[in-house]
């Protein structure tokens, strides 16, 4: 065992890129609950705005544009969802479940033709002067732009929610869908645009695997992730601060064991691994502000 | 303007009517999408709806729903009893699992004595260990409060977690090569859970199945869990006032649903699967909750979306060996299935009105 | 009651004449495969479905091939077996071990199909099993990577602890050792066979530590792509060539390539000369392909890398040659020795040499 060899430096850089898939797709599905909505779809539509985003990459040879087109392609699948549950009043746990299954056969036939293709390269930027810091730089500053989108999209969703009116009502929506369509807010196109937001960044999400990570198209390659998503969207207690918190524990405990493992510790990788998840149960038990949005999950109509 | 106006009363009509339409709909649109890939469409609907039932081979398919469809609706029915009461179990998958781990370690630690005694302590067990997961979620939101919606979901990922370590380590087959899995328990008599007929696919996963949708019917229309369940779900206010205890029928349709899933578990590891193995689990409890709400949350409704699914599944394999249909076609179609019956029960619930509309 | 047992006989007699009918009914021969994953996955299943159509190629209009994808290992690869026995496949191929208790099942029904089951360990009359010397290719790997080691740290990328893995663990490292004594190995074990995400983290995690050449033994290309991004790391390409990662950083592969042995048996069963055998092979017999060596190797790399790869495929060199420790020190294999294939099969202990411990 040599423990020496682990680098905290080098660990906590690959973390910040280990967790960005997650982190995006988690941003999305916390607009989503926080309006009351919970989509279970979100490996469906990961998987579908990979497939999206890799299609569109390879054929305009722009990794900017196959993620433009992730996220149309994941905003697609969600407005599907969205229609669901919203107009055909249908129960949102079992469409959720149904667009898992539905994603998952549609990026596989789109994928069909696409395999074995390498994506266009997406380079690392040196963030100048900045990406020099000793210690700081190689951890904050030498990474892929979108690890940056990924972070910003975070702290937009911060000051959207709790700094301007439009994310006041998408809150008072998800806390009681009644009262806010009693005080005249449009309970179904709030859910609606949050729908599709959620579903742009879990395209995003996935595009970040097929684009950056692997960067290859494989049925199924998104294998879970979206399911770890929605775990720290309940881990963060709907706080886009905290989710940032959560998406890096959760990346960090697989980074984290591989390096033990790599430094020759016996670990017992099945155990570690259902740790994060016994964490978030012990969040939501402890944190009483960890209180899940009102409206999240019941179906909403407007008795006139 | 398209206004959707609450019917007093759910259409019966319509909850007939809505469900053949949903599937004629995806025949039709499913259609257009073989076609789309090259096939006739009408030989591929076929295939799939059609040749498990009525196709020369038949009498081998028909069987085959039975094994498919006895975990579906052994864990629909419990998850339906907390659906109606508005408490959402959605780990059912973990609870499958867990049940599945209890008792086969239960017959493993008998193996190899062979007694009467050794399957039906195994089938407690594993409706303890099915329950123990489910109490889990349901102790917590009765005493904390907790969702039970995202713990009982947490708890399917660390169910799986704990399946890949018994799968690799306590569990593994000595006998295995060092390969992961354990031993065969449908290769152990005492333990096994096989065909009571030849030939018909009718285990004890399957007769527990139809009793829990007979119980599940008497229950929802006779006995007064039924109608607690109903009127908690539907006024929960006046369901206090009729003296329902609400931590009281959390916690009997938590561990009721938990217990059921636990079984079904073991039914399966017992007899069709066989194994403990990393991959056991391969979706029946999400699967479950799709098929609870096809049914309507009612039993015979839910007998009914089981063997659908089933059949699906069934018609699927047939359809991609046989006419070459990619797998994904098969997952592409069922989620259009599930989309069209999920949306057409709006018809059920709602009367569809055209007004003109309103200038604000 | 009667009417079940009639029922049971019923099937019973129909069982019997449709296992009857696969010879008579049909002049094509039917050639059936069933797959773990999807054909897409760019691994292990899409190598397998390349075999398939080699058959196809080879054979036209003669042979007619069949498959079903993402079958789960459990009741589902029982019915997708039986569906194709029943539809007149005279050949199965099953692909992967954890179909070994279902394959035996069936073909226990259909004595007159043939099957073929990849990796197992059970045989029967009607059912051969087929693996390959994959560590063969290890042992040419080791060479290559001792060799191209600066750090002489090598970083490997396990799946499961299990006994494949294990025994390409211990060649590659018998064989890196052997041209640089200092050489250190870095294992780290994934739990899966293909997680692009999880692949890509272990490659970056090992890097980090110093690796500078990776060997993996799951399925996607993500830790070519971590090594690429990284810079100077080498890797190898596993299970597919991976060559849109050459020349750097994948500097040679191990391709898996069924595609002779299924003609070979296609043959066999169109001949009536198919019997029952147990083979394992290796670079020989073409089942284990070496991707070509790229020219970031220096050229007397190669060639000594070259000149392994045929003397193991002459059967000159075996990769596991005395004098091996196993890691406790005690003597496994004396000098001159090779080791036996039950050894091998079962191999459950690391070599001396190796650090750290295999997970239980």
């Amino acid at each position: 065992m040599d423990l020496s060899s682990i680098n905290p430096i080098l660990l906590l850089a690959s973390l910040m890129v280990a967790a960005t898939p997650i982190l995006l797709a988690a941003i999305g599905e916390l607009v989503v609950e926080r309006a009351g909505v919970l989509n279970l779809g979100v490996e469906g539509m990961m998987i579908t705005g990979a497939v999206c985003g890799f299609i569109i990459a390879v054929a305009t040879g722009s990794p900017w544009l196959g993620f433009v087109g992730a996220a149309i392609g994941g905003a697609m699948l969600s407005l599907l969802f969205g229609v669901l549950t919203q107009f055909l009043l249908s129960n949102q746990v079992a469409t959720g479940l149904a667009l898992t299954l539905f994603g998952l056969g549609l990026s596989a036939l789109m994928g069909q033709n696409y395999l074995g293709i390498r994506a266009p390269a997406f380079p690392d930027i040196h963030v100048p002067l900045l990406g020099d810091i000793p210690v700081i730089g190689p951890i904050v500053f030498q990474h892929d732009p979108m690890v940056y989108v990924g972070l910003f999209i975070v702290a937009a969703v911060w000051w959207f929610l709790n700094r301007t009116r439009a994310g006041l009502v998408l809150r008072a929506v998800g806390e009681n869908h009644d009262a806010a369509h009693a005080l005249g807010y449009h309970v179904r196109q709030t859910r609606l645009l949050a729908i599709m937001f959620g579903g742009a960044c879990a395209g995003l999400g996935g595009a970040y695997l097929s684009l950056v990570r692997v960067p290859q198209w494989t049925e199924g390659m998104t294998a879970g992730a979206g399911w770890i998503a929605l775990a720290i969207v309940v881990f963060a207690s709907w706080r886009p601060g905290r989710l940032l918190l959560g998406a890096y524990i959760f990346g960090g405990v697989t980074v984290l064991q591989l390096n033990l493992q790599a430094a020759g510790l016996a670990v017992p990788v099945e155990y570690l691994s259902m740790s994060p998840y016994l964490a978030t149960i012990a969040v939501l038990v402890i944190m009483s502000a960890g209180r899940a949005p009102g409206s999240l999950g019941r179906i909403f109509h407007a008795a006139r | 303007m398209i206004v959707l106006e609450k019917r007093p009363q759910p259409s019966r009509g319509w909850s007939y009517a809505a469900p053949v339409l949903a599937v004629v709909l995806t025949m039709v649109v499913g259609g257009i999408l073989f076609a789309a890939l090259g096939k006739n469409p009408v030989t591929v609907i076929r295939t799939i709806f059609l040749d498990p039932l009525f196709s020369e081979f038949a009498w081998f398919y028909r069987p085959q729903l039975l094994i498919k469809g006895a975990p579906l609706v052994l864990i629909a029915i419990g998850l339906s009893f907390g659906f109606r009461a508005g408490i959402w179990n959605i780990g059912a998958e973990g609870q499958y699992i867990i049940g599945a781990l209890c008792g086969a370690g239960v017959g493993l630690a008998f193996y190899p004595m062979e007694t009467r005694l050794v399957f039906p302590l195994m089938i407690l067990a594993g409706a303890f260990g099915g329950w123990v997961w489910a109490m889990i979620p349901g102790v917590l939101k009765v005493k904390f409060g907790t969702n039970e919606i995202l713990v009982s979901l947490m708890l399917v990922y660390v169910a799986e977690s704990l399946l890949a370590a018994m799968a690799l380590g306590p569990m593994k087959n000595p006998e295995g090569m060092g390969f992961p899995g354990s031993r065969n328990l449908a290769q152990y008599p005492s333990a096994a859970n096989l065909e009571l007929f030849a030939g018909t696919g009718m285990h004890w996963g399957v007769v527990f199945a139809l009793i829990a949708v007979i119980f599940a019917y008497i229950a929802l229309a006779k006995h007064t869990f039924g109608f607690h369940v109903r009127l908690a779900g539907q006024a929960p206010r006046a369901a206090r006032f009729a003296g329902v205890n609400p931590g009281r029928l959390i916690l009997i349709c938590m561990g009721l649903s938990g217990a059921l899933a636990g079984m079904a578990g073991l039914f399966e590891v017992a007899g069709p699967a066989g194994q403990v193995t990393i991959d056991f689990n391969v979706g029946y409890g999400f699967t479950a909750i799709i098929v609870a709400f096809l049914g309507r949350l009612h039993p015979v409704g839910i007998l009914l979306a089981g063997g659908l699914m089933a059949l699906t599944y069934i018609g699927g394999g047939i359809a991609q060996s046989n006419l070459g249909l990619p797998a994904a076609a098969i997952s592409l179609l069922q989620g259009m299935l599930l989309f069209f019956l999920l949306a057409v029960d709006v018809l059920t619930h709602y009367r569809v009105r055209f007004a003109a509309r309103k200038v604000a | 009651m009667k009417r079940r047992t009639l029922l049971a006989t019923g099937v019973a007699a129909a069982a019997l004449v449709a296992t009857g009918l696969p010879a008579l009914a049909q002049d094509k021969t039917k050639v059936g495969f069933v797959f773990v994953g999807p054909v897409g996955d760019g691994g292990w299943t899409y190598e397998h479905n390349q075999g398939r159509l080699a058959i196809e190629e080879e054979f036209g209009d003669a042979v007619e091939t069949v498959f079903v994808e993402s079958v789960p290992e459990g009741p589902d690869a029982v019915r997708v077996m039986q569906q194709m026995a029943l539809d007149g496949a005279d050949l199965i191929f099953t692909t992967s071990f954890g179909y070994m208790d279902q394959t035996m099942e069936v073909a226990a029904k259909f004595p007159d199909v043939k099957f073929e089951h990849a990796t197992g360990f059970k045989t029967a009359d009607n059912v051969s099993t087929y693996s390959a010397r994959f560590y063969e290719g290890r042992a040419v790997q080791g060479h290559i990577a001792g060799n191209l080691t600066k750090s002489n740290v090598i970083g490997y990328i396990g799946s499961f602890p299990i006994p494949e893995v294990v025994r390409g663990i211990n060649a590659s490292f018998l064989a890196a050792k052997a041209v640089n004594p200092d050489v250190q190995f870095k294992i780290v074990w994934a739990y899966t066979w293909f997680d692009p995400a999880k692949e890509a983290e272990a490659a970056n995690v090992l890097i980090e530590q110093g690796a500078d050449v990776i060997l993996q033994h799951t399925d996607s290309t993500a830790p070519q792509a971590a090594a690429q991004a990284a810079g100077n790391v080498y890797t190898f390409g596993q299970a597919s060539d991976m060559a849109e990662y050459a020349p750097m950083p994948r500097v040679s592969s191990i391709i898996d390539n069924w595609g002779p042995y299924y003609v070979e048996r296609t043959k066999a069963v169109m001949d009536g000369t198919w019997e029952t055998q147990q083979v394992w092979e290796g670079i020989g017999d073409g089942m284990v392909g070496i991707g070509d060596i790229t020219d970031a190797v220096p050229a007397e790399v190669k060639a000594s890398a070259e000149a392994l790869r045929d003397a193991i495929a002459a059967g000159e060199t075996h990769p596991f040659t005395g004098p091996v420790n196993k890691q406790d020190g005690s003597v496994w294999l004396a000098d001159g020795e090779t080791a036996d294939d039950g050894t091998l099969l079962g191999m459950n202990f690391y070599v001396e040499g190796i650090e750290g411990d295999i997970p239980q």
